[in-house]
Parts: structure tokens; C-alpha cells; sequence
């Protein structure tokens, strides 16, 4: 293992983590998590994560099963909320503001953050009427040229708009499954988000699905600030700038991919990776 | 009397006697097949079937047979044996009249019985007593032949069920294809039993329309159902035009699904979006005891409470509409004191539970994930339910709506008890109406005559009504079946 490397990392590193925790001056972190901890009604499944997602780049959440990456994502755009017996603690920033301030709306908040399952979950809807959807919700269009520019720039920028445009009046459901989860990929797109969370998106589908995804995501992350799960680590590996490694509720480890993957400080990092445990 | 008994008992004994036998053959059954197992093990040959199948193998050959025997014996034997003493008749017999043979043969068959019925051997005719002496003796004889098959064919199928158990014997498959048909059996005699009453009613229909001419029965706007009572009587032959009454069903209906479908869809979504987990707990038993209330006592607060209090707000309107319009005469609204309101509005609460429970269940079954996806994209809860689970859940609700209306048209107790008598086609809700169901309550119940056309009108309305409801249950699967493929 090589400490120098770590200790240079570490210094580029310190000058965007501010030790006091104060409101992030630097543009360059755009979700900023401070002590979080969640609680399904008595069993705590997250113990105090600090994590800095840094903006206009892809930020890979890994760890095995059940160690708390889902949990964690549905706190950024307040999906814990809708949970029964549900408990936050903590502080979660995005571009500096406090998401739990009272003067945040759960709901517009989630249309800054958008968010891809892990199941394709197109409404039993038009491919149109899906991607309008929240565009409609929201108010986004004052007309209907409008609104058919917003689905087909958002179709463009899913990648999915070449294979669809002749046939926008069908249903979503009648796409395969790499065609669904880029038609919620625009759908969430749709709504102009800065963030997109993405939940173990490829684990439904084939091969090429996946590679098509993993380009989709390598072109949004210009433009947007992108948090994905994976259970992949070649995924990971590929898409990703920055990697934060979980482990049993606790962030074990983060930065930036390549040293993850080459050279991990933690020992639990190192036999997660290369498939000693998980 | 005393003969039922011992008939019965006669059975009973022998029916205990066969499962004893049955138990035994299996064991033997088994036996046999564990030692040709052991000692084919050797030779090289193995068992077709598992040592229990040759077990049942067994049971079945030796008690099936002697089984079906005494259940004929037991549903046929006495009436067999009692023809068989009548078709030797004593000569004194031929010269009575049918109706007189059929009194004495009744009287003969009661003393062969014991005399319980109140008979007297020395109050007859001699010619019963011989008669009945001929009968109890052939039904003795009916006993003893029933007996003595029965045991016949219970050795007979143990000695070759015995002989037959090989290790090729294929036991398993010969033990299921018994079993496939006895079920086969059961659920026949439930498309039998259906079919049988949809027969009944399609020929009484036919007959109907012997004398009613079907035109007039579906297109007639009158209906009066009289028939003379003497051949020379005129002018009340009636008239049978089903239209009124198919009129009266559907307008309660209406009224019904007014107030049933909203209040009912409301409750489900409120109950399935809305409801904390411990208000849900706690309303759906009680909506569902609702539906548990049984029809009559709908019926009586329709008629006792609802159907008054109706009336008296119809007279209101009416004063309050007649002073508005002082030049129209008569009145404008004519309130009767059992309506087509009070039926429909006390049905439609009945029905509310129906609607719910059903549109609940289907509002429930659309996926977390559409809900979870609309939620994601900033939608509130109202706008995901409006927006993406109504629609999804739509055609299963317009089914439970359908098979709401199926089940609101074919509703009897409340509309006998607070529709009325008088088949009109009126609009006005006020008033008294009848329906279908009324009308065959009405026809039915009373003296009757079993084949003048009022009799058999019912049969054509029941056949209707049959109809009407299979056309909206089918409609409400299909469209179910539709909902389910979207959801793979
Ligand atoms: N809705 C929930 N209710 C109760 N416990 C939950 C719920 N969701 C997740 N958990 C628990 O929280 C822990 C973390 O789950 P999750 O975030 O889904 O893990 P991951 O996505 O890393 O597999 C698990 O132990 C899980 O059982
Ligand atoms: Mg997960």
C-alpha cells in the first residue's frame, strides 16, 4: 500500500471538506450530509454518515446488501418521509440549504432531486404522458408546443428518442426494459432536477441494456449531480468519479474511484471489493 | 316407519361393515406389495407404484363395487320391490279406477311399512292387505339379494385385487384416475345443479311464450298480469308486457349505484391513500359487518323509516313547487307512500360496503413502485392518486361497479317490502314503482295454478333477470381479465 498517495489525496481533499461543517462555500459540492442517522422504528439502519457528493459528477454508492445505501439515498430527496415509523437525524444541505428547514416543501424538493428505481416503473400511460407527467404537474409547459419540447429533449437527453419517436402515443409498458428505465430517466429529467439518484438502476436489466445505461449516465453527469447504487463494482469502476464503500449502516470509506478501486485504506474496503465477503 | 329404520339400519351395518373391510384390504394390500418389493429386489424387478398405492389399489376393488351396489339397493331396492308386488296385482284391482289404485296402492305400501301412517289394516279392502303381505315380502327378498351382491362383490374384488398386485401392476396410476373422476363427479354436480335450473327456466320460458308472444313480453308497456279464472270470462286476460317492470329495476338501480358509487369509491380511496393504519383497522371490519346485515332488515327500515320520511319531503316540494307555479294544476310532485327513492337510496347503502371493499382491493393491488415514482417526481399524494392510480385501477372499478348493479338488479327484500305493487314507467322518484323481483315474489307466492301464463311469466322474468345479471358479470370479467394482463 502506498501512504503517500493517501496523504496527497487527503490534501486535495481538505480544502474541499470544511471541518466545521459550516455552509459549504464551495460550488463544487452540491449535497453536503452531516451526521445522518435513520431509524425504521426502533432499528437503526444509518449511524451518523458525513458524506460530500461533489457537483456535475457521478458519485457510487457500494456495500453489500441491507448495509444501508438505499436508506441513505431516500434522504436526499426526503423518499424516507413517506415511510411509516421513519426517523432522520442529522443535517442534509443541498447547494448549502438545509433540506429539513421548514421552509422546504417535501414534494418540490422532490422534483429538484429526481429518483430511478430499481424496477422500471412507467406509469400505465403513453411514453408521451409519462415523460410529461411532472411537466405537467409542475407547470413547466404554458402550452402544448412547449410541453412537446420539453418530452423530446428529455426523451434526446435519456437517449431514448430516436428509438420512440414514431410511437409516442403507446405505452410506456410496452418498451423493453432498458427502453423503460431510460423512458424514467427522461421522466425524471423532465422536471429540470439538478440531482438524480438512481437505485441499483441495471440490476433488472440484460448486458447491453446496462452498457446503454452506463453511457446515458457518463453523458448526464456534464450536466447533472448524479448519486447511483450499484452492486457492480465494474460498474462503479466505469461510471463513477467518486465511490463511498457501506458497511453495515456506517460509511466505511470514500473518494475519488480510481483509489478505491487501486488502493483502499480500509481493509473491509479492500475484501469487499475483491469479493472476499458481501 | 319401523321398516325405514331397520332399512336404514340395514345400511348403516353394511356401509361399517365395507369401510372395515376396506381398511383391511389395505393393509393386506400393502403388505403384499412391501413383501413382492423385498423379494423382486432379487429378481430384478421393480415395483411400478409405492406399496400404498397397492394398498388403495386393493381398498377400492374389494368396497367400490359392493359400495355401488348398496347405494342402489339403498335408492332403488324398496321402490323396485314394491313394482314388482304390483305388477302381480290381486284381480280385484283391475276393475278400480287409476285414482282408486293409486289410494290403496299408497294405503298397501303404508302397512307394509308397519302402519304408522295412521293406516288400519282392518279399515282397508282386503285386496290391500294381500297387497301389502306381497310387498313386504318382495322387499325381504329385495334385502336379502342387496346382501348377498354386496358381499359377493366385495370378496370377488379382494381376490382379484389381490391377484392383480405385480410389480408391473401401475397401482398409482389406476388409484388417481378413481380419485380424478370422483372429483370430476363433485364438480359436476355443480355445473348439473346450474344447468339444470337454467334448463327449467328456459322451458318454462318456452312454454310461456306458448301463449304470450315473446314481442309482447319484451316490447309491451303493460303489465297486468291476470288470467281468467273461468273460460268465458272477458276482459281479463292480462297483459304481460315486461317493459314497466325491467323499467322499475333499473331506476332503483340507478338510485342505488348514485349513492353507492361515490360514497363507496370515496371510502376506498380514502381508506387505501389516506387512512392511518389504525383508522383502516378499524373501519374496514365495520363496513364489512355492514354488508353482513341481512337484506329484511334493509327492507324494514326502507319501509318503516326511509320511505316516510320521503314521502313527507315530496309533499314539501310539492307545496313549495305549487306556490312557485300558482297556474299548474294538480300536483306537481305526487309523493306515495312507497317509492322508488326509498328503495334505491336504502339499496344504495347496502351495495356501499359491496363497492368499496371490492374498489379497495383494487386500488390497493396497483404497485407501490407507481405510487413511489409518482411521489419521486414531486407529485402529492392527490395528484398521484388522480393522476396515476385511478387511472390504473380504473377497470377494475368500473367491474366492481358492474357486479355492484348486477347485484343491486337482482335485490328482492328491500323492493318487495318498499318499492310497491303498481308496473309503471313514470320518472318521477316520488312515486311507487315495481320490478322484476317484485313481480316474481308476487306471482309466485299465494294460490297458484302451475301452468297458466301468470304462473309461468315468472319463469320468463326469472329468465330475464338470469340474463341481465350474467351479461353484466361477464362484461365486469372481461374487463377484469383486460386489467390483469396490463400488470402481466
Ligand atoms: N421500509 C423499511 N422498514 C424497515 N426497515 C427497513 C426499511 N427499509 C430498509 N430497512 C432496513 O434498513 C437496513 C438498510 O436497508 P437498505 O437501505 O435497503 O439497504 P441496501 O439498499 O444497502 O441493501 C436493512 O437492514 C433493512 O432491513
Ligand atoms: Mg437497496
Amino acid at each position: 500500500m502506498n501512504r503517500v498517495d493517501h496523504a496527497a489525496i487527503k490534501a486535495s481533499d481538505s480544502d474541499v471538506r470544511r471541518p466545521d461543517g459550516g455552509p459549504t462555500a464551495d460550488p463544487r459540492i452540491k449535497v453536503k450530509t452531516r451526521g445522518v442517522s435513520v431509524f425504521y422504528g426502533d432499528k437503526q439502519a444509518l449511524f451518523g454518515v458525513d458524506l460530500d457528493i461533489d457537483e456535475k459528477s457521478v458519485t457510487a454508492l457500494i456495500g453489500p446488501s441491507g448495509c444501508g445505501k438505499s436508506t441513505y439515498l431516500r434522504c436526499i430527496n426526503r423518499m424516507n418521509d413517506t415511510i411509516e415509523g421513519c426517523r432522520i437525524e442529522g443535517s442534509i444541505e443541498i447547494d448549502g440549504e438545509d433540506i429539513h428547514d421548514r421552509s422546504i416543501d417535501p414534494v418540490l424538493l422532490r422534483a429538484r432531486v429526481g429518483m430511478v428505481f430499481q424496477k422500471p416503473n412507467p406509469f400505465p400511460k403513453s411514453i408521451f404522458d409519462n415523460v410529461a407527467y411532472g411537466a405537467r404537474i409542475h407547470g413547466l409547459a404554458s402550452s402544448r408546443k412547449e410541453l412537446e419540447e420539453i418530452v423530446q429533449s428529455s426523451l434526446e437527453k435519456a437517449g431514448l428518442w430516436g428509438e420512440v419517436k414514431d410511437r409516442l402515443g403507446q405505452p410506456g409498458t410496452s418498451l423493453s426494459g432498458g427502453q423503460q428505465q431510460r423512458l424514467v430517466i427522461a421522466r425524471a429529467i423532465a422536471v429540470r432536477p439538478d440531482v438524480i439518484l438512481m437505485d441499483e438502476p441495471c440490476s433488472a436489466l440484460d448486458p447491453i441494456a446496462t452498457a446503454k445505461i452506463e453511457e446515458l449516465i457518463d453523458e448526464l453527469r456534464f450536466n447533472y449531480c448524479i448519486v447511483i447504487v450499484t452492486h457492480s463494482m465494474a460498474q462503479a469502476a466505469r461510471v463513477s468519479q467518486k465511490t463511498a464503500f457501506f458497511h453495515l449502516g456506517k460509511l466505511v470509506e470514500t473518494g475519488p474511484t480510481e483509489l478505491i478501486f487501486t488502493n483502499p485504506r480500509e481493509s473491509r474496503t479492500q475484501d469487499y471489493i475483491t469479493g472476499r465477503f458481501g | 316407519m319401523l321398516e325405514q329404520i331397520a332399512h336404514s339400519r340395514l345400511v348403516l351395518i353394511a356401509l361399517s361393515a365395507l369401510v372395515v373391510w376396506a381398511a383391511t384390504l389395505f393393509l393386506l394390500g400393502r403388505r403384499r406389495a412391501v413383501v413382492l418389493a423385498a423379494s423382486s429386489i432379487s429378481g430384478g424387478r421393480q415395483m411400478h407404484s409405492r406399496p400404498n398405492y397397492h394398498g388403495y389399489f386393493a381398498a377400492l376393488l374389494a368396497a367400490g363395487p359392493a359400495f355401488l351396489a348398496l347405494a342402489f339397493y339403498a335408492l332403488f331396492g324398496q321402490a323396485l320391490a314394491d313394482r314388482i308386488a304390483i305388477s302381480d296385482l290381486p284381480a280385484d284391482f283391475s276393475a278400480l279406477s287409476a285414482f282408486e289404485r293409486a289410494v290403496q296402492i299408497d294405503a298397501a305400501r303404508a302397512l307394509a311399512e308397519g302402519g304408522g301412517s295412521g293406516v288400519i289394516a282392518s279399515e282397508q279392502p282386503p285386496a290391500v292387505g294381500t297387497l301389502a303381505t306381497a310387498m313386504e315380502r318382495s322387499r325381504g327378498g329385495a334385502k336379502l339379494i342387496a346382501v348377498a351382491v354386496a358381499i359377493a362383490l366385495a370378496v370377488l374384488g379382494a381376490a382379484i385385487a389381490l391377484m392383480r398386485i405385480k410389480p408391473a401392476l401401475r397401482a398409482r396410476t389406476m388409484v388417481e384416475r378413481v380419485i380424478g373422476g370422483l372429483l370430476m363427479l363433485c364438480s359436476g354436480v355443480a355445473i348439473a345443479t346450474t344447468a339444470g335450473i337454467v334448463l327449467s327456466l328456459v322451458f318454462e320460458t318456452i312454454r310461456f311464450f306458448g301463449e304470450v308472444s315473446p314481442l309482447e313480453f319484451m316490447f309491451g308497456l303493460k303489465w297486468s298480469a291476470q288470467t281468467q279464472i273461468r273460460p268465458d270470462q272477458i276482459g281479463s286476460s292480462g297483459a304481460f308486457g315486461a317493459v314497466p317492470l325491467l323499467f322499475g329495476s333499473l331506476m332503483i338501480t340507478l338510485i342505488a349505484m348514485l349513492v353507492a358509487a361515490p360514497v363507496g369509491l370515496f371510502a376506498a380511496i380514502y381508506l387505501s391513500e389516506y387512512a392511518g393504519p389504525r383508522f383502516r383497522a378499524t373501519v374496514k371490519p365495520i363496513l364489512e359487518v355492514l354488508a353482513g346485515v341481512p337484506t329484511v332488515v334493509y327492507g324494514f327500515f326502507a319501509l318503516l323509516t326511509v320511505a316516510p320520511a320521503i314521502k313527507a319531503f315530496g309533499e314539501w316540494l310539492n307545496r313549495v313547487l305549487m306556490n312557485l307555479f300558482p297556474g299548474v294544476e294538480g300536483p306537481i310532485i305526487d309523493a306515495q307512500p312507497t317509492s322508488a327513492l326509498a328503495a334505491g337510496l336504502v339499496m344504495g347503502v347496502m351495495i356501499i360496503p359491496f363497492v368499496s371493499s371490492l374498489s379497495d382491493d383494487v386500488i390497493n393491488a396497483a404497485p407501490q413502485s407507481l405510487r413511489d415514482g409518482s411521489a419521486a417526481l414531486g407529485a402529492t399524494r392527490a395528484e398521484t392518486i388522480r393522476k396515476v392510480i385511478l387511472p390504473a385501477a380504473l377497470p377494475g372499478i368500473v367491474a366492481a361497479l358492474l357486479l355492484a348493479v348486477s347485484r343491486a338488479i337482482g335485490e328482492t327484500m328491500i323492493v318487495v317490502m318498499a318499492a310497491g305493487q303498481r308496473a309503471q314507467i313514470t320518472a318521477n322518484p316520488f312515486s311507487d314503482v315495481t320490478t322484476i323481483t317484485v313481480q316474481i315474489v308476487d306471482l309466485l307466492t299465494g294460490d297458484t295454478e302451475f301452468d297458466s301464463p301468470k304462473t309461468l311469466s315468472a319463469f320468463a322474468l326469472g329468465f330475464g333477470l338470469f340474463l341481465l345479471t350474467l351479461l353484466f358479470n361477464v362484461i365486469a370479467q372481461q374487463v377484469v381479465k383486460a386489467y390483469r394482463e396490463k400488470y402481466e
